[in-house]
């Protein structure tokens, strides 16, 4: 809960982000309280993904400062976001079709036996994978089964899935039940909802109010690159947030 | 989460009968794998063959095959790799006859054996550091950037040979690609040694390091591997640096066995280098294949080109036939994957 003695996990600063003349994020102050599940909403094209994006280190701002624990830090990449405790679930999901499950839990970050990093732990992405995919009862026909044969329930799951291990502080989801149906978007919720649990800070991007006012505990609208609001799920309702969201308070 | 009652793999092969288990095991195999099928077709057209003509089967015989196709399977294992990180070289051919070019002008230039070696598989590498830097960094078309090295490439062995072949190598040279090995009963020739080495090199590779996962990654999808936190671009450059390695080493080989570099020599191999990786099952879409794939399908063509003269197949009709095995091989593979 955003108090005056609780600091923000993450705080962004006057951040601007254009792609040629596009303004995709123009002058944005976000914060990430400790522990609290953040959703962010706002119509196509409001910023949301750009915004994440730059959180994970897949693009970098064309001005402001990030600030994670009142440090400023310069996201290179997304394998220094990973570095600063921050794990991402695209809306692509990032999943390579051609490889098979368990390859593509580790995607990326591969176990190696060696310390130079070069031989592959194969035996420890197998029963990493399995044991998570256990635990969390995400059911996969095989390990071995290509990801290209996998429905799209599955694909989510999986990809939600393979951030668990890695016990990240921050934590973000874009549009995580978007492929999903209504049972399995509970599932992944609840999911949601476990991690807060154990400790960790949330981001949520989700177009489904009702997902929204489920599990989040803020609620921040952008639109048209700029930051519209933020607000307490207790203190708002689903029209203001609509209001915000589509800027009809202003006609 | 999802809760379909699908088991994971292992719970699945904890039960069943060991025989059947065997079975499905190896038709699921043959079913999946294009490498065990093709390896099936090589055994029966060398079948074929060693009943049908006295000379197939004779050691001779098969040892000049092998030669044959050595320098191009181990310039496919580097297209192959290419391939499967998502892309394609089209200098391979250039780059086989220019480090040959090299390497024998500077042997005849008194270099030794070891320097002229080197500096031959340098180039290779360097053109393909070029190739691989001109396709991440300014975003050329893999089909573009090499297609331009090729050109380049082959102008490089006319300029500097102006137009002759190069002549006169010394011994310690030509015994790479003409020094038999006995291994057992037989005499292997050296270069199907170094083809057999470097098939278990580019394997292990491709398989167990990071690297060869990387490569398999951004083959299958450039977008989510850049997004795992994989340095694709470098991964990129790495794939071209082997296969200009690769073809180097093939295009030494090649010039040792002739005993002779040619400014035209190994013109068009690139065709067949990218013909020998496709027949084994390497999707040029990327992200699948295995260099075994690579190794098989040149051995396939290369069986086929000394089978169709061996039978008395008029030499002039043999590209129509390997141009018929190249599309029913991808058609087949197209076909199991539906």
């Amino acid at each position: 809960m955003p108090d005056s003695d609780v600091r923000p996990i993450l705080e962004m600063k006057g951040i601007c982000k254009y792609f040629g003349g596009v303004h995709a994020l123009e002058d944005v102050d976000f914060e990430l309280y400790e522990n609290e599940i953040l959703a962010l909403v706002g119509d196509n094209g409001a910023g949301k993904s750009t915004l994440i994006k730059v959180i994970a280190g897949v693009h970098s701002p064309d001005r402001g400062k990030i600030y994670i624990q009142g440090k400023n830090v310069d996201i290179q990449n997304p394998l220094h976001a990973r570095g600063l405790g921050i794990e991402t679930v695209y809306q692509e999901l990032a999943l390579v079709e051609t490889r098979d499950v368990a390859d593509n839990f580790f995607l990326g970050r591969e176990p190696t036996k060696d310390r130079f990093g070069i031989w592959v732990d194969k035996k420890k992405i197998m029963e990493t994978t399995i044991n998570t995919l256990k635990k969390l009862a995400i059911s996969i026909p095989s390990l071995r089964t290509p990801v290209r044969y996998l429905s799209g329930g599955q694909r989510q799951a999986l990809a939600v899935g393979r951030i668990i291990p890695w016990g990240g502080r921050i934590i973000i989801m874009d549009e995580p039940t978007a492929a999903l149906g209504v049972e399995q978007s509970a599932e992944v919720l609840d999911l949601v909802r476990q991690l807060k649990k154990q400790g960790a800070s949330i981001i949520i991007i989700s177009h489904n109010l009702t997902h929204v006012f489920g599990v989040a505990d803020r609620i921040f609208v952008l639109r048209g690159g700029k930051k519209v609001g933020s607000r307490l799920k207790h203190e708002t309702t689903g029209d203001e947030i609509v209001k915000l969201i589509t800027g009809a308070e202003l006609v | 989460m999802i809760r379909q009652k699908w088991n994971l793999e292992i719970e699945q092969r904890e039960t069943g009968v060991q025989a059947q288990r065997f079975l499905s095991l190896t038709a699921g195999l043959i079913k999946r794998s294009q490498v065990l099928t093709l390896l099936l077709i090589l055994v029966v057209m060398s079948g074929y063959l060693s009943i049908h003509t006295k000379t197939f089967l004779t050691s001779t015989n098969i040892f000049n095959i092998l030669r044959a196709f050595s320098w191009i399977a181990i310039s496919a294992f580097g297209q192959a790799m290419v391939i499967i990180g998502g892309g394609i070289d089209l200098s391979a051919g250039s780059v086989m006859a220019l480090s040959g070019v090299i390497s024998a002008m500077l042997l005849v230039h008194g270099a030794g054996v070891f320097v002229s070696v080197i500096a031959g598989l340098g180039l290779g590498a360097f053109l393909g550091y070029v190739n691989g830097v001109l396709i991440s960094k300014t975003k050329l078309p893999p089909f573009i950037a090499t297609l331009g090295m090729m050109s380049i490439g082959r102008g490089l062995c006319y300029g500097l040979t102006g137009g002759w072949p190069v002549r006169k190598l010394s011994e310690g040279f030509l015994f790479f690609g003409q020094k038999d090995i006995p291994v057992l009963l037989w005499k292997v020739p050296l270069p199907a040694i170094f083809m057999m080495a470097l098939a278990i090199i580019s394997f292990i590779l491709l398989n167990n390091t990071r690297y060869g996962y990387h490569i398999y990654a951004v083959g299958g999808n450039e977008l989510s591997a850049s997004l795992a936190g994989i340095n694709t671009g470098r991964i990129t450059i790495l794939i071209y640096i082997l296969s200009g390695f690769f073809a180097a080493i093939g295009g030494i080989l090649m010039t040792s066995r002739l005993g002779v570099a040619a400014p035209t020599a190994a013109l068009g191999y690139e065709l067949d280098i990218i013909a020998a990786a496709v027949i084994g099952g390497i999707s040029l879409r990327g992200g699948e294949g295995s260099v075994w794939g690579a190794l098989v399908g040149a051995a396939i063509m290369q069986v086929l080109r000394n089978g169709l003269v061996l039978t008395g197949f008029p030499a002039y009709w043999q590209p129509s036939a390997i141009g018929a095995v190249i599309i029913v091989a991808v058609m087949l593979d197209q076909l199991k994957k539906r």
